[in-house]
């Protein structure tokens, strides 16, 4: 009978580890919204966090007041934040196509800032609880641990959003479109394709996969202001650990990080929340384009 | 505008014959504070094949940059096929049937052959198909799951070709495609270039190479310091060569 792992129950170890795999979802569909953006945008979205937080509001808001439930919250939710997401580059990010990415930085940074602060006025920034929904209530006694169902769904739900975007862009024609318009946007659009509009498109869908990810979150972490900004710094690591502009580098990095803070957590506890910025560190002393970015 | 000037200059073929395909006028294009062209007047007819000449940096880049839209400031007029460009996004300029071939060819490298072939959207009917295209460049035909930019110099540059061609894009702005390559590669472009000149299409070709452009243009326009300062038929090629040495020879 195993009772012990490198001297440790497998219970805290399995335990950790998918705790850590969940996290890493959360990473990965986060830094996978980043790395969309930035690739069309070149701009670093620092109102990610905000957004994923608008996610998990919008999510409460249409269970409450619409009565759509869980499910309708989970396709609605991150619709209509991409909607906001898609107003914001046409009145605000398109304005900054051609200045300094720095400008880009501070309006999103400034953007996070009073949405945060708007919210923390109405709401406090105590948690409002979101329900599990019933479906996915319970779980599973795996022997070793107890896997709660609604966990395990985030896993998958995660892994299918980011299988679904790789689909999306290395196996479609508005894919060739996205990679194409990443290298040489000016070349694109001297090709007749709505480069504007291909842009508008990708911050939208970059702004839904956060949404996606509050939702997600709402039932986990409860509903908070605050909860986006306290995540967004670790996915910025992730996202400089993966290289920017890379999907599949986005998602695997994003749940590699959440398995080594997770296994940190068994073995030093202390460092589990310095870990992702001690590889980054390494990462970018050895690697400054990031494991899979192309080096210029 | 005096359409009996313009008339001699496409060499005494009838006015009612010619249909303006490209009329720039009174072309300004500046990079932020520099003023890279100076008032540009030509005009292209349907079906003809022209150069634009001159060393680097007279300009000629920049004409045809400002044709498809990708100068942010330009003045002027330029209408292409009867409408007014001048203040239009390139992706309505090139539905308006234009394919444009950079310089430096600009081959995706995060899109395989096919991919690159197929990237540009349709902007007019009769565009050749994929089959027609790897017919005529071979090598791309076998080479078409390779990353776009693992090909050679000709074959990227075949693959630039390819990709306007298929659009359906009749007016072709062509920037220094034999540039660095291999002779019998650009015997190959000459060929191409023949071909597509029988088939209708009319083409601005931005050349250093003089031998490969003299035999196949119509007229040849020189620029320098972004004026244009001669237009020479290809009739007139011996009795104005001193205009080819005063602005071309380096």
């Amino acid at each position: 009978m195993l009772t012990e792992l490198l001297g440790f129950p497998p219970q805290v170890l399995f335990g950790q580890l998918l705790l850590g795999l969940i996290n890493g979802a959360f990473y990965a569909v986060l830094s996978l919204g980043l790395a969309v953006i930035f690739g069309l945008l070149n701009i670093v979205n620092f109102a990610h966090g905000a957004l994923y937080m608008l996610g998990a509001f919008a999510a409460l808001g249409i269970t409450q007041y619409l009565g759509l439930g869980y499910w309708g919250a989970l396709i609605v939710a991150p619709i209509a934040v991409g909607a906001f997401g898609i107003v914001i580059e046409r009145l605000l990010l398109r304005r900054l196509a051609g200045v300094d990415h720095l400008y880009g930085l501070l309006l999103t940074f400034g953007l996070a800032l009073v949405i945060e602060g708007t919210f923390v006025k109405f709401f406090g920034s105590s948690g409002l609880p979101y329900p599990t929904p019933k479906a996915l209530e319970g779980g599973v006694n795996l022997g070793f641990m107890f896997l709660p169902w609604y966990r395990a769904w985030v896993v998958v739900a995660s892994l299918l959003v980011c299988g679904a975007t790789w689909f999306l862009f290395e196996r479609t024609k508005i894919g060739a479109y996205l990679r194409a318009g990443t290298e040489n946007p000016k070349l694109l659009q001297a090709f007749g394709v709505n480069v504007p509009l291909l842009t508008t498109l990708a911050y939208g869908y970059g702004v839904a996969l956060a949404a996606f990810a509050g939702v997600l979150a709402a039932p986990i972490t409860q509903v908070n202001p605050l909860m986006g900004s306290n995540l967004i710094i670790v996915v910025f690591a992730v996202v400089v650990i993966g290289g920017m502009g890379s999907i599949m580098g986005a998602v695997v990095t994003g749940l590699a990080m959440g398995v080594i803070e997770g296994l940190t957590k068994v073995f030093w506890p202390e460092a589990s929340a310095t870990v992702i910025f001690v590889v980054m560190a390494i990462v970018l002393v050895l690697r400054p384009a990031g494991l899979f970015g192309k080096t210029a | 505008m005096s359409y009996a000037t313009e008339n001699h200059d496409i060499g005494g073929r009838h006015v009612s014959e010619a249909i303006e395909e490209i009329r720039i006028q009174d072309l300004h294009a500046f990079y932020g504070e520099s003023h890279a062209l100076h008032g540009i007047d030509m005009t292209v007819y349907q079906g003809e094949l022209v150069t634009l000449l001159g060393r680097n940096g007279s300009g000629r880049t920049t004409t045809l940059r400002s044709i498809v839209g990708l100068i942010g400031h330009r003045t002027g007029s330029i209408v292409l096929k009867g409408e007014e460009v001048i203040r239009a996004a390139p992706h309505k300029i090139a539905h308006l049937g234009v394919g444009y071939c950079p310089e430096e060819r600009g081959i995706f490298s995060s899109l395989n052959v096919e991919e690159n072939l197929m990237l540009p959207p349709s902007v007019a009917p009769g565009g050749m198909s994929v089959e027609e295209l790897y017919e005529m460049f071979p090598n791309l035909a076998e080479r078409r799951k390779s990353q776009g930019t693992r090909l050679s110099g000709g074959e990227q540059q075949m693959l630039a070709m390819a990709r306007i061609l298929r659009t359906g894009a009749n007016v072709l702005l062509l920037d220094e495609i034999t540039e660095g390559l291999a002779p019998v590669i650009n015997d190959k472009l000459g060929e191409v270039l023949i071909e597509l000149k029988t088939r209708g299409y009319t083409i601005i070709l931005v050349e250093q190479n003089f031998r490969f452009a003299a035999p196949l243009a119509d007229r040849h326009f020189i620029m320098d310091h972004g004026h244009i300062v001669a237009t020479i038929h290809k009739d007139e090629l011996e009795e104005k060569s001193h205009v080819f040495d005063e602005y071309l020879s380096v």
